[in-house]
């Protein structure tokens, strides 16, 4: 073996050449998937471990929140707006034309009670975080949220409405655990 | 140095590589550096794996060492935790745990056998001094490193270990105390300590892959030394690197990972101290406290003097010596093979080395403080004794004519006196 490689690396119409590329693809191959294999766990390991995980979901006590207040909670490192919408901000919300809207949605899919919205306070734009929670925040044009770092304005059931935005402000998945405590997560 | 049996690799020819190779001449380094343009002496036997080995537990230990550090909090109220968090809740966090924490191990224990494989054939001599010298270099980080690693976890061994290494520099008159208060940023090893042990920690494994660098170039000036330890003559004494001793490398390295892999997955907490489990108190001491094992032989040296000064400077001069070690040894013939005298000394030194090993590991008091100290005697009248008088007292056997000669047959044998080896 050692020999002929001397001789005739890659020589056409060598008896050993298909024998030796093989080997070669073989060996290869199952160095492959060993050094696949052996990366996995690094990799693996800049994934949420097993006690961020464990903080993936919280329960809101929902009876201090008053009529037309709105309140920050914090759900997997981000906030999480918690509206008590008043009949107005209800009726504004349902008014709208859906069909007239950039990113198409019923308010009644977005509320599992009217009363109550729940969004996910990152403005889908570039991940800021809108005013509009505050008593003293601007709430934008539609009566909802404004996000301050370019201009998008969301509706009073977290639609974007009008500024860079593209989609709707996300409803996280929640159940309503009580009539007045939700599950967020 | 072109290797005529072997034409360039097929790759060359790859427009792309073509394209970069005229701009950046990578490819042909690499091939100079460990393909086929690096002819190599034929005749390496399996002491040779150990430099790549090393090598590659060095990428593994930076590989680990970079994933563990996104997961570690380097303050003293939460460094325990956050190494039992990496344990329990971090994916796979205890084995990049255990791949680090018995890296460190498994590094000492490959260069070790590179550091002895480098004494018995002579591979210090002229002209790899400087090589050499490198290579203690890398040895000096490494510690420096493993030290300052062992630490992190701020178990109970972390902090008295830490405690007792920086207070070695108390030992030196007038300014000792200064030193520790600056070591320490305070009046104890606390939260300063281990914030700068961390960066340190965290810096030194680069330094070490830039010495290296330089011990990989001063190794491709006059290229490895070999089992016979004479120079080789020309194209007939030598093969090229790859795939010769590239695929002799691989096989190495999967007999190592065997290995390495047997004990991270089997045996992870063998070399370690059930007492670094139990979190730093700065208020009790550990009824018997050890460093890890590959410190115990300086340990020994350090315990074995009587006097606070003369022990921390002969700890230290123990590995220094390794740097004028070429000078030491008046031999002119490399290989312990032909050294009939020098093999026993060899070997006998090996002996007191794991010796001192054991003398690190118990109490300093009774029978081992005497073996102790006898061991210690013994490990610097080696060098400082042996080895001069030896290149002048010993006949060594004749050196063959070439690195071929051994192997082929035929020719006569030269006589060591007959045909000196070529002085750089």
């Amino acid at each position: 073996m050692a020999t002929s490689t001397h001789s005739a690396p890659g020589a056409a119409g060598h008896p050993d050449e298909p024998r030796r590329d093989f080997l070669i693809l073989a060996a290869g191959a199952f160095s492959a998937l060993g050094a696949a294999a052996a990366l996995w766990p690094f990799i693996h390991s800049m994934n949420p471990s097993a006690d961020v995980l464990a903080l993936a979901s919280i329960e809101v006590d929902l009876s201090p929140v008053q009529p037309g207040q709105r309140i920050k909670v914090m759900w997997r490192g981000k906030p999480v707006f918690v509206d008590h919408r008043t009949p107005d901000q209800i009726e504004q919300a349902r008014a709208v034309d859906v069909n007239e809207l950039p990113d198409p949605e019923s308010d009644a899919r977005r509320a599992q009670k009217p009363e109550w919205l729940i969004l996910v306070g990152v403005c889908t734009h570039l991940g800021c975080v809108p005013l509009g929670t505050g008593p003293t925040e601007a709430r934008g044009e539609f009566g909802g949220w404004f996000c301050p770092c370019h201009g998008s304005h969301y509706d009073t059931s977290g639609r974007i409405r009008k500024g860079p935005a593209p989609k709707n402000l996300a409803v996280p998945p929640y159940t309503f655990v009580t009539d007045t405590t939700i599950r967020i997560g | 140095m072109a290797n005529p049996v072997v034409p360039p690799p097929a790759y060359m020819n790859n427009p792309v590589v073509k394209w970069i190779e005229y701009r950046l001449p990578i490819f042909s380094l690499l091939n100079h550096s460990v393909g086929t343009e690096y002819p190599s002496p034929k005749n390496l036997n399996y002491w040779w794996n150990f430099g790549s080995l090393a090598g590659l537990v060095l990428v593994i230990m930076i590989v680990s060492g970079i994933v563990l550090a996104m997961h570690y909090t380097p303050h003293v109220s939460m460094a325990f935790n956050s190494v039992e968090r990496i344990m329990r809740d971090v994916n796979y966090g205890w084995l990049i745990r255990y791949v680090h924490m018995n890296g460190a191990s498994f590094f000492f224990i490959v260069v070790y056998i590179h550091i002895f494989r480098g004494l018995y054939y002579g591979s210090y001599k002229a002209p790899r001094e400087v090589l050499w010298g490198l290579g203690v270099i890398i040895l000096l980080l490494m510690m420096a490193t493993a030290f300052m690693g062992y630490v992190l976890p701020w178990g109970q061994m972390s902090f008295w270990g830490a405690t007792v290494i920086t207070n070695l520099f108390s030992a030196f008159p007038i300014v000792g105390e200064n030193i520790v208060t600056w070591l320490w940023g305070g009046f104890a090893v606390d939260n300063p300590t281990l914030n700068r042990f961390f960066s340190l920690h965290y810096l030194l494994p680069f330094l070490i892959v830039g010495v290296v660098v330089l011990h990989i170039w001063a190794l491709h000036r006059f290229g490895s030394n070999n089992p016979i330890g004479i120079e080789t003559d020309g194209p007939q004494d030598k093969i090229p690197f790859h795939p010769y001793y590239t695929i002799k490398d691989m096989f190495g390295i999967a007999v190592f990972m065997i290995v390495f892999a047997g004990v991270v997955f089997w045996a992870p907490n063998y070399m370690g101290h059930p007492d670094n489990y139990i979190p730093a108190n700065p208020l009790v001491t550990p009824a018997h406290i050890v460093p890890e094992w590959y410190f115990l032989p300086y340990y020994a040296i350090l315990r074995a003097i009587p006097d606070k000064l003369l022990g921390v400077l002969a700890m230290f001069a123990s590995i220094l010596i390794l740097f004028v070690l070429p000078w030491l040894d008046t031999s002119r013939v490399r290989s312990g093979r032909f050294r009939p005298v020098f093999k026993w000394f060899f070997w006998l030194f090996a002996i007191d080395c794991v010796v001192l090993g054991f003398a690190g590991a118990y109490p300093p008091e009774g029978w081992w403080l005497t073996i102790g100290r006898l061991a210690t005697f013994w490990y610097f009248a080696h060098f400082l004794i042996v080895l001069p008088l030896l290149g002048w007292f010993e006949r060594p056997r004749p050196l063959p004519r070439s690195i071929s000669e051994p192997v082929l047959g035929g020719g006569r044998m030269a006589t060591a006196g007959a045909k000196p080896m070529e002085k750089a």
